[in-house]
């Protein structure tokens, strides 16, 4: 007696993602094994555990969380699973943590193409690769159309702090430095250029990428003298400075000159009415760090590729009012201020 | 950035500043008002006033469209985003302008009114074009920079023959505001107009004619960059040190004295004069803002839908009708930077960026002097 060997036709990549690919049934085995798995490939999807284990070694750890709603989901320079990778590992990194293990989930609108999806997915498995962070488990959803836009991501990720360093939010004091690794804006402007109704031709390309390389090479130069680092994503440099300020109790005073704007990206900003320093970044990071190691740690990230454009911007100061200030080079000082609302291109 | 750096470079600001300080008579005090909000904004970006000497004083104006406009205007345009079928575009800013009774289009929004932001007229005629059945309903608001698109949007809608699109029209003039302002008596003393360059691009010089001749007050058209402002300042103040008050142009690069006659004609075509239209802050000021020509009333939201827009009252605390007319500053408001703040506005000052308050609160709010 002979069994009928199942026929399973290959998944159509040109087809589009249907509420079958979520129902836990052979379908979404499918998509998951012709999608994500050939994607995102390693030891630890290939043993098809709903989770997966993982020797710890001793000392911290630091975890994050993270969830990916960029719109639109493809911009110049990236997308949303390169920047699902690059955004986890950099708020890992941002504590000066070795990054381990990322998760990720996906939550697909139902109609949304396969093709697309499998381009999202080979994204993020290079990024993964490149960075040498692994997904080591992941989920998939699918909703019924209008319930999201396209593909939503939720990440975790791991990583492991090396002995001695704690960095936070809190530690900065009067006297310190301010630094950033390169030229702000560049991430908000690629995405407003292909925003619809806003496009724009434009050359800029988002930053995004993984910082813990460029982390781990200040670390090595002048770890005991960085007090913290944070990735200048939404709300841009003045809402990680304004939220620095708050948490440290100090203030800043910034050199307009010395904040390092792409020209272009300083036109696009002047054409939509936008404030650099309110436009994300998703490759760049602020780090505060005693006024001694300022050359040390200068010399770290602009020796390391994503850090070549690094700077010194400005100073922590007293303030009881924890003001961000800027000098600007027209001669006067200013507040720099969180953005109130959406950021908007002006309207006369 | 070429043709923008230049019109920022610090040391050539300082120069200005020097040469400023040198020509003013210290035996009196210069009062200006920006019009613009746009020029407010950039006075406090840019920390002017640092640069002014002490007598030097700029007043803000109510150059700013989202902050003259009544919360009557608000209400009747969450009336119209709750009629059925009706989808209201508008300009982002609008969306967190309080409104009678706490409401905000923003609320309608999430109360299920479609409301959508656009940045343009031509993004509301789109969303006409792709869902015929729905009434779009695009809300205008501004001075003379932005009435030319509203006008092309009606003319292209013409074209197009899209019966489902209409204007909710609350363009504005500029020159009958300064009429307003320098015509009330108990008002705020003013020397001298900052006026504003993309007004004039359109408008011309000569519409200003009245600034000078009828109540003998110099006005200087003048660009939004920093030095731009800073040239004009130094303009008044040698008209006044002079005796004369002329109506000038500091922005050669764009503004000439007849204006944009196409723009003018395109504009003079579809708009007529309102008898009157009621301003924050300014009250009711005659022949003061636009509606569509009767030719063009199908295109009128106001008409179309029936729309009453009866005056309401602004929070009595709220001072922004006396901030707009120059009479008081942001900081002789009780409820500035306390429960007033960009987040959670109470007038419409605190709301645009170009507003006074958000001008200062934003930028200036260390600066002891303003208080």
């Amino acid at each position: 007696m002979s069994t009928i060997k199942a026929y399973r036709r290959k998944l159509d990549l040109l087809g589009r993602v249907d509420l079958s690919h979520g129902a836990g049934g052979r379908a979404m085995a499918q998509l998951i094994a012709e999608i994500f798995h050939k994607a995102l490939d390693n030891d630890w999807l290939r043993r098809g555990n709903d989770q997966s284990v993982f020797e710890v070694g001793a000392g911290r750890m630091a975890m994050t969380t993270d969830a990916f709603v960029v719109s639109p989901l493809f911009f110049p320079g990236g997308d949303i699973g390169s920047l699902a990778v690059h955004g986890t590992v950099n708020d890992i990194a941002m504590s000066g943590a070795q990054p381990l293990y990322l998760s990720a989930s996906f939550i697909i609108e139902e109609g949304f193409s396969l093709a697309d999806l499998a381009r999202i997915a080979e994204s993020m498995g290079a990024a993964a690769r490149e960075t040498g962070v692994p997904v080591i488990t992941g989920d998939t959803k699918v909703v019924e159309r209008g319930k999201a836009d396209g593909v939503f991501i939720s990440t975790a990720g791991v990583g492991v702090v090396p002995d001695g360093l704690d960095l936070s939010g809190d530690k900065a004091r009067a006297g310190d430095i301010v630094l950033i690794s390169g030229s702000i804006g560049d991430h908000g402007v690629a995405i407003m250029s292909k925003r619809e109704n806003l496009e724009f031709d434009c050359e800029i390309r988002s930053d995004s990428a993984a910082l813990h390389g460029l982390v781990a090479n200040m670390v090595a130069a002048a770890g005991a003298s960085l007090r913290l680092m944070r990735d200048p994503t939404r709300g841009g440099l003045a809402a990680t400075l304004n939220e620095i300020a708050q948490q440290s109790r100090v203030g800043f005073r910034l050199d307009d000159a010395a904040i390092p704007v792409k020209p272009e990206v300083a036109a696009a900003c002047e054409l939509l009415g936008l404030d650099p320093l309110n436009v994300a970044n998703e490759g760049k990071l602020v780090a505060v760090a005693a006024p001694e190691a300022a050359s040390a740690i200068l010399d770290a990230m602009r020796a390391h590729p994503l850090g070549r454009d690094s700077a010194i911007i400005g100073t922590a100061v007293e303030d009881e009012r924890r003001f961000v200030q800027l000098k600007s080079s027209f001669g006067g000082s200013r507040i720099v201020d969180w953005l109130a609302g959406e950021q908007l291109p002006r309207i006369c | 950035m070429k043709y923008v750096d230049e019109f920022r470079d610090g040391e050539l600001a300082r120069g200005v500043a020097e040469a400023l300080a040198r020509i003013v008579r210290l035996d009196r005090d210069y009062r200006f008002m920006e019009f613009c909000g746009g020029h407010t904004h950039a006075i406090s970006r840019y920390g002017l006033e640092d640069l002014l000497p002490s007598n030097v004083r700029m007043i803000h104006g109510p150059g700013c469209p989202v902050c003259v406009l009544p919360i009557g205007r608000i209400d009747a345009a969450i009336r119209l985003a709750k009629l059925p079928k009706v989808t209201l575009c508008t300009y982002a800013d609008l969306m967190r302008v309080p409104a009678s009774g706490g409401a905000s289009l923003m609320k309608a929004k999430a109360d299920g009114a479609d409301i959508r932001m656009v940045y343009s007229t031509l993004d509301a005629l789109r969303v006409a074009e792709a869902e015929p059945d729905r009434e779009v309903v695009f809300f205008a608001i501004g001075f003379e920079t932005t009435t030319p698109p509203t006008a092309l949007a009606v003319r292209r809608a013409i074209e197009k023959k899209l019966d489902n699109f209409s204007i909710f029209c609350n363009h504005v003039l500029t020159p009958a505001a300064m009429r307003a302002i320098l015509g009330d008596r108990g008002g705020v003393e003013i020397d001298g107009f900052v006026g504003p360059s993309h007004v004039s691009a359109v408008i011309g010089l000569r519409p200003y004619g009245f600034v000078a001749e009828d109540f003998g007050k110099p006005l200087v058209v003048a660009g939004f960059e920093p030095l731009d402002v800073m040239q004009a300042i130094v303009m008044l103040v040698r008209q006044l040190n002079e005796g004369r008050c002329d109506v000038e142009n500091q922005y050669g690069r764009a503004v000439v004295s007849e204006g944009n006659k196409k723009a003018q004609a395109e504009m003079a075509d579809i708009f007529e004069l309102r008898e009157t239209f009621e301003w924050r802050g300014l009250g009711c000021v005659p022949a003061s803002a636009l509606r569509l020509r009767d030719a063009y009333a199908a295109f009128d939201a106001e008409r179309r839908f029936a729309i009453e827009t009866p005056s309401a009252k602004d929070n009595p605390a709220c001072e922004c009708g006396a901030i707009l007319r120059g009479a008081k500053r942001p900081h002789d408001c009780k409820l500035f930077g306390t429960v007033c703040t960009p987040e959670t506005p109470m007038g419409s000052c605190m709301v645009s960026s170009e507003g006074a308050c958000a001008a200062q609160w934003t930028y200036r709010r260390f600066d002891a002097r303003a208080a």
